[in-house]
């Protein structure tokens, strides 16, 4: 028996969609969200969103008519756009574990620039930035109403 | 049975906190029964690369979402507004922004000032030095000079305004509209043993460097140190009282789910605006057949939310994103009543550092900015890092109809009634709301945002939970006195935000902490010349 969280039909057609979601760039050095490892990933981390995730899986079965995987790129697409704007609240649960798990992977972030590494310890470096720019609130007389 | 203490204090946010500390020089014997745990330093998100997935995980914000074992559910029925809050030692404090402006002295006179609701029975003069008190014990951070405020004096400089607040600032100056560094409970300087903050990100739920101040690191350590014992694990079903109508103790479960009863001399409730109706509405007796000290009829009403309007847009500059406290700022320019503008009473704007990677992709996804296929990677560039945010916090009058009832069907894991909401948000409120939105796009035009958006109110909203014990002189017209104590039963207290008359248009954490330090005093005081309970 399987312990993953979907069926082999539901994985396929998961990650079918995530591929069309986000697609691999050679511009950017991306890979799409179909990448095996962050795919991988994706599989993982459906947690709390496993029965959300696979009522849009349905849904998205039924738009296309069978299996989603199956269907030929640019039928893929339109199918897609159709489940965009029908899928709801279980779609908005599939987008968010797909996103989570896609802009943590190692080569997404370099590419935005960002270090691949927890918050803590090192922290962030955020500027004091012009306190010279309180100085017109400085000079306002005191706004706040008297009681007595 | 366990021993009979002389106070005992339901929760360990941040009013029981407080007023656990304060009490301790009593020498008294105090006993805090907490239904969370501890919460470690390494369990805080930002500790993992995962840190912004487990916002919508076993750190989110909604507890019906997080659903740790240690939550109670809530049912928020229809309610535009849901309830938002954290169970465990330190409460709500370890899962908040820390943003924490004080009421300001009209808001305790919104009858006298502004015909409308009741004025407070207690004034901001009087509370002055507990605010003082509590900035000392949270640590705070800000600048003093305000206009918007009385004169005080923050204990540590504050946060940077970074790329995303010169933004602002200079925006506002266009405008010509106040604004002002937030008073903020992080520490920007190493103080009283804990670190400076280091900018890891979102801090609202935890800070893995322990410069935010939650009461689990601020007020507990010093009040354990004083004698009190934090009891955790401990969910309290109801409040016991005897033929005289007088508390005697509580009854709670434990983590294995056994009951316990614990006596007490008097009893201080602090569970909040939610958990302080529900755990009084459902302690039932003879004496008290609708909850206990409910004779008023006003516990569980007059539930207040401040809901809350985002409003938000993209430049072209790179701000702050996700690096630093996501809040720094405030304009407080709407703030106090001005009739031309269609309502009473005002709000502040609260002014947003910016949002994390995964945070702004799910947000632009759900609000069709952010495309599915080749555009995607070009448009997510164009909007990672240079969001410019603000929330209107408006003020919420009190009505009775908003309210906190016990639930007939949804219990909790020991079978103890959840809470159920009942709120819609009034007129006042909305024409409030509305102004805030069409002055934050005012602000973000200043700035040259593009690409406007926002949600009100916003659902997960619910912070800031008022009203539902209030507090005031008359026992027909308020369920606690001028300090605190139950107008019919003479041993009981509450301390936190249920006991808010009305609500200002700010985050309430700072005015709740001075509050129950307030009302502890007062106790002392009642203590010291043999009138506690009379």
């Amino acid at each position: 028996m399987s312990t993953l969280p979907l069926t082999d039909a539901e994985a396929r057609d998961l990650r079918a969609l995530a591929g069309v979601m986000i697609p691999a760039s050679d511009t950017y050095k991306v890979p799409g969200a179909d990448d095996e490892a962050i795919f991988a990933d994706i599989l993982k981390s459906l947690d709390r969103d496993t029965a959300d995730v696979r009522t849009a899986l349905a849904h998205l079965a039924k738009l296309a008519g069978g299996a989603f995987a199956d269907l030929a790129p640019d039928r893929r697409r339109d199918v897609a756009a159709t489940f965009k704007q029908e899928g709801g609240a279980p779609l908005g649960a599939l987008n968010r574990v797909v996103l989570l798990c896609y802009y943590r992977d190692d080569r997404v972030m370099r590419s935005l620039g960002q270090e691949p590494r927890s918050p803590f310890p090192k922290g962030h470096v955020v500027e004091q930035g012009d306190w010279s720019l309180l100085d017109p609130v400085k000079k306002r007389a005191p706004m706040w109403r008297r009681t007595s | 049975m366990n021993d009979k203490v002389d106070v005992l204090i339901i929760g360990s946010g941040a009013s029981g906190a407080a007023v656990a500390y304060s009490l301790a020089d009593t020498k008294m014997r105090i006993l805090c029964l907490e239904q969370g745990d501890w919460v470690k330093p390494t369990d805080y998100p930002t500790n993992g690369r995962d840190w912004e997935a487990r916002l919508f995980a076993d750190f989110a914000i909604n507890p019906n979402r997080r659903a740790r074992e240690t939550d109670y559910p809530i049912n928020n029925g229809t309610s535009p507004v849901q309830v938002v809050n954290f169970n465990g030692v330190g409460g709500s404090t370890i899962m908040y922004t820390a943003h924490y402006p004080r009421l300001h002295p009209s808001d305790f006179r919104v009858r006298t000032l502004d015909g409308v609701a009741d004025d407070w029975p207690v004034d901001y003069e009087t509370l002055e030095p507990f605010f003082a008190e509590n900035d000392r014990m949270m640590g705070v951070s800000g600048l003093a000079g305000d206009p918007a405020y009385p004169l005080h004096h923050p204990p540590m400089p504050p946060l940077p305004l970074g790329k995303s607040g010169q933004a602002f600032g200079r925006a506002l100056n266009k405008l010509g509209w106040h604004w002002w560094p937030s008073d903020s409970a992080i520490a920007t300087t190493e103080y009283d043993g804990r670190a400076a903050c280091i900018n890891l990100g979102h801090c609202t739920p935890g800070c893995a460097q322990g410069a935010k101040a939650s009461t689990d690191i601020t007020y507990w350590p010093a009040a354990i140190r004083a004698g009190v014992e934090l009891r955790t694990r401990a969910c309290v079903r109801e409040i016991t009282v005897d033929a005289d109508g007088l508390a005697t103790g509580a009854i709670y479960y434990d983590a294995d789910g056994k009951e316990h009863f614990q006596p007490a001399e008097m009893v201080i409730v602090a569970c909040n605006g939610i958990g302080t109706p529900r755990l009084m509405l459902n302690s039932q007796s003879g004496k008290f057949p609708n909850g206990i000290a409910n004779s008023s009829g006003l516990v569980g009403k007059n539930l207040m939310f401040h809901p809350f309007a985002l409003t938000y847009g993209y430049v072209d500059e790179p701000l702050d994103g996700n690096k630093g406290p996501p809040l720094n700022l405030w304009s407080q320019e709407f703030y106090e009543t001005d009739l031309a503008r269609g309502f009473v009473r005002g709000y502040t704007l609260q002014l947003h550092r910016g949002t994390g990677s995964i945070v702004e992709a799910i947000a632009s996804t759900a609000a069709g900015r952010l495309p599915w296929g080749e555009d995607h990677h070009k448009v997510y560039r164009r909007l990672l890092g240079h969001r410019l945010g603000m929330s209107t916090i408006t003020e919420d009058l009190p009505e009775e109809h908003n309210r906190v009832t016990l639930d007939p069907v949804l219990k909790d894991s020991h079978g103890i009634p959840a809470p159920r909401i009942h709120y819609t948000m009034g007129e006042n409120t909305r024409k409030m709301m509305d102004h805030g939105i069409a002055r934050s796009k005012d602000i973000l035009a200043a700035a040259g945002a593009t690409d406007i958006g926002g949600e009100a109110p916003i659902l997960n909203g619910g912070w800031h939970l008022m009203g539902t014990a209030r507090m005031g002189t008359d026992p027909a017209r308020s369920v606690v006195n001028e300090w605190g104590r139950c107008h019919d039963v003479k041993n009981l207290f509450i301390v936190d935000g249920s006991i808010w008359v009305t609500s200002g248009g700010v985050n309430p954490t700072s005015t709740i902490q001075a509050l129950a330090l307030y009302i502890a005093d007062s106790i002392k005081k009642h203590l010291g010349d043999g009138t506690l309970f009379e």
